[in-house]
């Protein structure tokens, strides 16, 4: 489990992080999400302890980062944004390498095949690090997080240079290590927090802008109040018939999806479902609804509406 | 500090460094053992031991240049300082690692020894302190090393730096005797004599053991070490 309490990093005049506040429970896959330059790197570099704090408090597994940094230390893989590895050393020798400096308890040898096994690169174990592509050099970023099998895995964009196919390998990797560990993961891609995380906590400016579920946080600004309907039947007609009825603020119709069957864009007044409605006067004028859904946002709008600094109502508990 | 002894150890052998440097080393040093012992006939090693401390001052740095320099540019020290050890052990590590090649290019004074006992007798009792003296000067010329290179991310930088201080540890002794022609100067030139690791080196070629000067070396190894220590130490709270 990880606590951070009113965590704060001042670079001379500039706050990088300013008084962040959450908790991971165990067994929860938390992302992280911001845009370049909002404190993800600095939060996540305060949390394994590479650099302290201004002030605030992290606690990892209930121990202080900073008062005990050994023990913390010891319940931490961390896979740093560029990951720490010694060209000159083979896959095998490094990863050994980091077996003792974690000073490891486990089976040498069944241990490292796991991990090797695990992330997939026990084809490479006698090359040297400097000769492997981007993504292998990845992955074994990856494994020397995971020599030691730490509870708590911190891993800053874990899947940067992976062709797709790796990229989900790793998204299931992780996924399916999050069932026994805690873990926080920072990514560029919102597909992937939304893939592989229990929770999403954005971070802008080096405070926390929103901090919930993927699926609630969508839910919360997505609306029934805004839909789209691809509707047969005569446009005009169509959209005075929707101009009528009570509480729409505006219809459109700029897209002819099919021959004659075209797109309507309704948003009608916060709170109101209007999906009966529109219903009722299809069955009233016979036209045929071929399609209704309502605008759901994606966590990519989401993203863009709250690092782009615009106002979302997200409700009790998310926004911050 | 095992683990990253070992890794250290491992890294100077498959590089060249420890190659060239070993290399260099020996062939300078053979090069005066044979010119002075071997061309004319002594058994007297003090020059060949003078000639190891003057390139000790050029060569060390070139073995602690890449120890944490390189560290910081190729992000790996990151690794380290996140890893459960306490920043002591990572310093000692590479402090020790360091140390064990240059106490193998030290240790080639007893083949010279040997190779003399061949034509005449040695005196072994001195060539031992000068070996000790010699291990103990380049402790602390290791860590003044080991220092620079934390403070920098290039090489070459940690290499210049590096031998510009030990130059700067030579000087002091010239320093010294500068100083003395003036009697008003008495008590600077008391001070650069208790500084100058060339005077204090130069007694134990003479075949005078001097335990205040080991104590010495190994007070100015330890201190380096520890300002080595504050260096990640302070960057980790700036």
């Amino acid at each position: 489990m990880i606590e951070v309490r009113n965590l704060t990093k001042h670079y001379g005049d500039k706050k990088a992080v300013n008084d962040i506040s959450f908790t991971v429970e165990d067994g929860e896959i938390l992302g992280f999400l911001g845009p370049n330059g909002a404190g993800k790197s600095t939060t996540m570099n305060m949390l394994t302890g590479y650099i302290s704090s201004t002030s605030g408090q992290v606690l990892i597994n209930g121990t202080d980062i900073l008062e005990d940094p050994i023990k913390a230390k010891a319940c931490i893989g961390y896979l740093p944004e560029i990951p720490p590895l010694y060209l000159d050393m083979t896959v095998k020798s490094y990863l050994n390498f980091v077996f003792d400096l974690k000073k490891c308890k486990l089976p040498r040898r069944s241990h490292l095949r796991d991990v090797l096994k695990l992330c997939k690169i026990d084809d490479v174990e006698n090359r040297l690090i400097k000769n492997l592509s981007k993504g292998y050099k990845q992955r074994v970023g990856l494994a020397q997080a995971l020599i030691g099998n730490p509870p708590v895995l911190i891993l800053d964009e874990p899947t940067v240079g992976l062709d797709p196919k790796q990229m989900v390998e790793i998204r299931t990797l992780i996924k399916k290590l999050g069932k026994n560990h805690t873990v926080i993961l920072s990514s560029h891609i919102l597909s992937e927090i939304q893939m592989v995380c229990d929770r999403v906590i954005i971070i802008n400016h080096g405070v926390v802008a929103a901090n919930d579920t993927a699926t609630r946080l969508s839910e919360k600004v997505s609306t029934d109040h805004r839909i789209i309907v691809r509707m047969e039947g005569e446009r005009v007609a169509i959209l005075q018939a929707i101009r009528a009825l009570d509480g729409i603020k505006y219809v459109r119709a700029d897209m002819e999806r099919e021959p004659g069957i075209w797109e309507y864009e309704i948003e009608a007044e916060p709170g109101r479902d209007i999906r009966r409605d529109i219903n009722r006067l299809a069955r009233e004028n016979e036209w045929n609804i071929l399609m209704l859904k309502t605008m759901e946002m994606t966590l990519e709008d989401i993203f863009l509406k709250i690092t782009m600094g615009e106002h979302i109502e997200l409700g009790k508990g998310a926004a911050k | 500090m095992g683990a990253i002894y070992r890794r250290e150890i491992g890294a100077f052998f498959t590089s060249s460094i420890a190659y060239v440097f070993l290399s260099v080393f020996y062939i300078i040093t053979g090069f005066f053992f044979f010119l002075v012992n071997l061309g004319n006939s002594s058994a007297d090693l003090s020059f060949v031991c003078l000639t190891m401390f003057i390139i000790s001052i050029l060569l060390i740095p070139l073995l602690t240049m890449r120890l944490f320099s390189e560290e910081k540019k190729q992000r790996t020290e990151q690794g380290l300082l996140t890893a459960p050890v306490p920043l002591t052990s990572i310093v000692l590590g590479k402090y020790f690692a360091a140390l064990t090649v240059y106490a193998i290019a030290a240790s080639i004074m007893f083949l010279y020894g040997v190779m003399l006992s061949l034509f005449g007798t040695v005196a072994w009792l001195t060539l031992l302190s000068n070996f000790i003296a010699l291990l103990f000067v380049g402790a602390a010329f290791i860590a003044v090393g080991l220092f620079i290179s934390a403070l920098t991310e290039n090489q070459v930088v940690a290499a210049i730096g590096g031998v510009a201080s030990l130059l700067a540890f030579l000087l002091v002794h010239f320093a010294a005797s500068l100083v003395g022609n003036y009697a008003s100067l008495g008590w600077l030139q008391s001070i650069l004599n208790f500084l100058s690791f060339y005077s204090r080196y130069y007694e134990f070629t003479c075949g005078i053991f001097n335990l205040s000067s080991v104590l010495f070396f190994v007070s100015v190894a330890v201190l380096f070490n520890f300002f080595t220590v504050r260096v990640f130490e302070k960057r980790r709270w700036s």
